[in-house]
């Protein structure tokens, strides 16, 4: 099995609102997150795809196919927009790293159709990410 | 392998330690052999980067796998607080024995945050400049 990764970065606004608990929970929890105008980042994206090189042309997947997956599914989607009110598939969730690379998971994996989705990583700082992967395969 | 997802979260920090390489076990020559500058008597320091990954549900009501806050304040009072600008074989009761190599440092700092109370540690990664990373998932692999 040979592993590819490919990156791409997007900008994005969220904020950490729960409207099922109070002004001061939300505060509480959330903390400047929580700032009722919203905030944004500069999110880099990692999407590694796996398979065994096509003894044809050499490669697990068309990186031109995969890029051109990510730009409709991921950039169009997200890029300079607002998270929580522009992207349908983040409604009634709290656009945290956990949920956003859920998220993108479940857009990225019906449509890559050479080689299998292993593993997305979404940073929201280069400090911050979270990894989404299926259970049994491993994180790393 | 067509499991559930499952959700980590990554998290990065930064101490400054200074440390010595040298083994009670090895004779003055040996150390120097094998430990090289490492090995110079007063010891030196690095910028490291410790990696901490940890999984768990996604709590509906937050979207988290664990506040943030709460794994900041606790890597910062079990690694932080106590690693950041020490000698790391004068100040951690840990490596007045153990040698600290960043592979024992690493080893250390799963010890120590395997206790976090919010959600499953997962590995820690630690790296000792840009070149060298270790990492550690525990015993039960």
């Amino acid at each position: 099995m040979v592993y590819l990764t490919r990156k791409l970065e997007f900008s994005a606004a969220h904020l950490y609102h729960n409207p099922a608990l109070s002004v001061e929970e939300n505060k509480r929890i959330f903390g400047k997150c929580n700032n009722p105008h919203g905030h944004g980042h500069n999110y880099t994206l990692e999407v590694t795809v796996t398979g065994e090189p096509d003894p044809v042309t050499g490669m697990v997947v068309d990186l031109k196919e995969l890029k051109e997956i990510l730009e409709r599914e991921i950039t169009q989607r997200m890029d300079h927009r607002f998270l929580n009110y522009e992207v349908a598939e983040l409604k009634g969730q709290i656009p945290t790293c956990e949920n956003i690379v859920r998220v993108i998971w479940n857009l990225l994996e019906p449509k890559i159709s050479k080689g299998r989705l292993h593993k997305v990583r979404l940073y929201e700082t280069p400090d911050l990410y979270a990894d989404c992967y299926r259970n049994g395969a491993h994180g790393a | 392998m067509k499991g559930g997802l499952k959700i980590e979260l990554g998290r990065r920090y930064r101490f400054s330690a200074s440390h010595r390489l040298h083994s009670s076990r090895l004779n003055e020559e040996e150390n120097r052999r094998v430990y090289g500058k490492c090995n110079n008597p007063y010891g030196h320091g690095h910028n490291y980067v410790v990696e901490v990954s940890v999984s768990g549900a996604v709590d509906p009501a937050t979207g988290m796998i664990a506040n943030l806050a709460d794994l900041d304040s606790f890597v910062e009072r079990e690694v932080i607080e106590p690693f950041d600008h020490k000698s790391l074989n004068e100040d951690v009761a840990a490596f007045r024995e153990n040698v600290p190599t960043t592979e024992n440092i690493c080893k250390e700092i799963f010890e120590r945050l395997k206790r976090f109370p919010k959600a499953k540690l997962e590995r820690v990664r630690v790296e000792e400049t840009g070149n060298n990373t270790f990492e550690y998932a525990g015993e039960e692999l």
